[in-house]
């Protein structure tokens, strides 16, 4: 059997440690590889009166990329301190390799963070910093110095063991600190914000890096952002979260094709509301007919496969900018191809963005609407004319998103 | 003739602008001597005495030449070397004992209550702001009220013969005195480096497997270090150069050197005093060269821009 297969030897190599990993947890019986890396379980976490987190229930599945995307004040730190051990759910529980976790101590679980803004220790340099984590573990010096390499060659840093942390640039200690954490082997890797203070083009390069060190090694990070684009970059999975509660989880691509409320639709990217009510479902197709507040009569596709919608609820139609399309009025008569919706409108606004411009138009029957025009073919692709001009907008059925509230 | 009249009021403006640079420098000047005077009145007494403890005079007004003997007199002077060594042994362990207890304080009052350690902090201030005197006066009168009580019980345990055990003022009652004055000045020293301390330090070490103890140890105390180490200097010093509060504690045996010298001064100023005073400025000017080496060292380990004791103070 493979009872004799020491957890330590399963993880003695970082890179492909997640399938070694496996083989550990198969001898130790606690968990399989079904079982998710992190579960929580109806946790709530209130501060006094303030409730951050709210019946949160969430299953991390192993080796995946999982983004938690809100606003400030959303719950996701609050979240990820609590699987840190940082705070105790005030309700609830959180299981860690399938074992509840209340009331152990930050030290004793086997989850390791990178910090918003690192938390290096200043008074160590870069080697004693990354084998902080070795040294509590009582690992002997000569494997400490080893692990230590492979970690910093991992972040691309080999060399800079004897550097001080705070000569190096915001991206290199970006990289300490993701080696203090990963030479650990942590079962989850929890990252806080951790690209926020690096400048744009730096915070790009490492959403490419951090996503291929994850694939690398296998491990299941969690990562907590208010930024949607490093969300939609980085993970397998973003859960969208707003005061405390999971709005949506799901891939990216699913996420914004198929934003099941308003929040989700707007926080992810941006969108064109239209309130209206429903006319007629199909329940087969799941689309449904509305009739805006101004009368116009739109079909869509209904994204929220739970929503139980019928004939005179209140919905929202949302549309996204890039799938609007917009002309110049030439005079033609309005006439739209069938699963086309083609509305004359003025231009509010024009805005040049270089590789795309934003149009901002006003329409009687869909008061104002953003669209998104790519220039394709340089400036020659902007729509000229100006404020007040007379435009078309058109767009088909299958761009309706139908939200529930 | 039109030329001159367009001239005339540019020379008129010229003529303007060096007036008003002109008494631009008058007044830069006389801030000049101002400052020039007031450093000169806080640091020239003090290069008098250095210079005359070099006077080969027995008059210590009057230069007749240089030598070095009163410095060789001072050191084989009994009662000199008794005073420094006294000085010296008070100071050592009132910074000891200051430090350890109020960086212990400083340490426990960020876990309690807000509503502790806004009373702490007054007593705190409160030992800092009081007048040396009345702190003075109302440790004499405790200790001899407290020795009033003791020693007849004291006597009475140990038989009250000559060789009974008894307390008394010395060196123990200004250290204690000291201790008292001096924990509060740690105490701020260290509370003011742990509220500037990057709280998530603590919560990596913890994060990356550290017990509180192992955190404490490797985290906390090297950043609290060059606050305790000013705190350690200072307290130091004000022990070392305090009189007030020792002329009040003092007993028999214990005289210190800043008591001695006002002893001797009182009988006029000699050559011998000027050289004792040279040796402890000496000493005392090392003694923070080597605190801001210390500093600046450990500044630079723990990446702070600038480790001096005015900014271990303000850094926040």
């Amino acid at each position: 059997m493979t009872t004799s297969l020491t957890p330590d030897a399963a993880t003695a190599s970082l890179a492909g440690s997640a399938g070694a990993r496996a083989v550990a947890r198969a001898t130790t019986g606690v968990a399989d590889e079904t079982t998710p890396d992190v579960e929580i379980v109806d946790v709530t976490k209130r501060f006094g009166a303030v409730t951050a987190v709210d019946r949160m229930r969430l299953s991390i599945s192993r080796g995946e990329f999982y983004s938690l995307l809100g606003p400030s004040g959303c719950g996701k730190t609050t979240t990820l301190r609590m699987i840190a051990g940082f705070e105790q759910p005030t309700e609830g529980e959180i299981f860690l390799d399938g074992k509840p976790i209340a009331g152990i101590p930050p030290y004793r679980r086997n989850v390791n963070t990178v910090f918003q803004h690192y938390a290096l220790f200043p008074h160590m340099d870069v080697a004693r910093n990354v084998g902080y984590g070795l040294r509590q573990r009582k690992v002997a010096k000569v494997e400490e110095a080893r692990r230590v390499g492979e970690a910093l060659a991992l972040v691309r840093l080999a060399g800079y063991e004897r550097r001080r942390t705070w000569e190096m640039s915001g991206g290199q200690q970006q990289r300490v600190a993701l080696a203090r954490a990963l030479v650990n082997h942590p079962t989850v890797l929890l990252l806080d914000e951790p690209l926020g203070a690096l400048d744009l083009k730096l915070r790009k390069e490492m959403q490419l890096e951090l996503k291929a060190l994850q694939r690398e090694v296998g491990i299941t990070f969690v990562y907590v952002t208010h930024d949607q684009e490093e969300a939609l970059t980085m993970s397998d999975v973003i859960v969208v979260m707003r005061d405390g509660r999971i709005q949506q989880q799901g891939d990216p691509t699913e996420l914004y094709e198929c934003p099941t409320n308003r929040f989700v639709a707007d926080f992810l990217g941006s969108s064109n509301f239209i309130a209206a009510t429903v006319e007629g479902v199909d329940a087969s197709s799941r689309t449904a007919t509305v009739r805006s507040d101004r009368g116009l009569v739109l079909r869509g596709t209904v994204t929220d496969p739970a929503a139980a919608i019928a004939a005179g609820d209140a919905v929202t139609v949302a549309t996204r900018p890039e799938r609007l399309e917009v002309r110049p009025d030439d005079g033609a008569a309005p006439g739209a191809a069938p699963g086309w919706t083609e509305l004359a409108g003025r231009i509010r606004q024009g805005t040049y963005l270089g590789d795309h411009s934003e149009y901002r138009v006003v329409t009687d029957l869909a008061g104002e609407l953003i669209v998104r025009r790519q220039n394709t073919v340089g400036a020659g692709s902007a729509l000229g004319g100006g404020p007040g001009d007379p435009v078309v907008v058109r767009w088909h059925e299958t761009a309706n998103l139908i939200l529930v509230g | 003739m039109s030329a001159s009249g367009v001239a005339r009021p540019r020379a008129g403006r010229g003529r303007a602008l060096i007036a008003a640079e002109r008494m631009n420098g008058f007044i830069d000047g006389l801030f000049r001597t101002q400052a020039a005077l007031v450093y000169a009145f806080l640091y020239l007494p003090i290069v008098v005495v250095v210079v005359f403890a070099f006077n080969a005079n027995r008059l210590a007004t009057i230069w007749t030449g240089f030598t070095t003997d009163w410095f060789g007199i001072a050191l084989n002077d009994a009662v000199v070397t008794k005073s420094l060594g006294n000085s010296a042994i008070i100071a050592f362990t009132n910074a000891i004992l200051a430090t350890t207890f109020g960086t212990m304080a400083a340490l426990g009052l960020q876990r309690v209550g807000k509503r502790t350690r806004q009373g702490y902090d007054v007593l705190t201030y409160i030992s800092i702001i009081v007048p040396e005197i009345v702190i003075a006066l109302a440790t004499l009168v405790f200790f001899a009220s407290t020795f009033d009580v003791v020693n007849p019980v004291l006597a009475g345990l140990t038989g009250g013969g000559k060789g009974a055990f008894k307390l008394g003022f010395g060196q123990f009652t200004i250290i204690a005195a000291h201790v008292l004055f001096n924990t509060s000045l740690v105490l701020l020293l260290v509370r003011a480096r742990l509220s500037g301390m990057d709280r998530t330090l603590v919560e990596a070490s913890q994060d990356l497997f550290a017990t509180p103890w192992r955190t404490f140890r490797q985290i906390t105390f090297p950043q609290l270090l060059p606050a305790i180490v000013a705190g350690f200097l200072l307290s130091f010093t004000f022990s070392f150069d305090d009189y007030v509060i020792t002329s009040f504690v003092t007993g028999p045996g214990s005289t210190t050197l800043p008591i001695y010298i006002f002893g001797q001064v009182k009988r006029g100023v000699s050559p011998e005093t000027n050289a004792v005073a040279t040796m402890v400025l000496a000493f005392t000017v090392g003694m923070l060269l080597i605190g801001q080496a210390v500093l600046a060292w450990q500044g630079r380990r723990s990446g702070s821009r600038n480790g001096s004791m005015a900014n271990i103070v303000t850094e926040r």
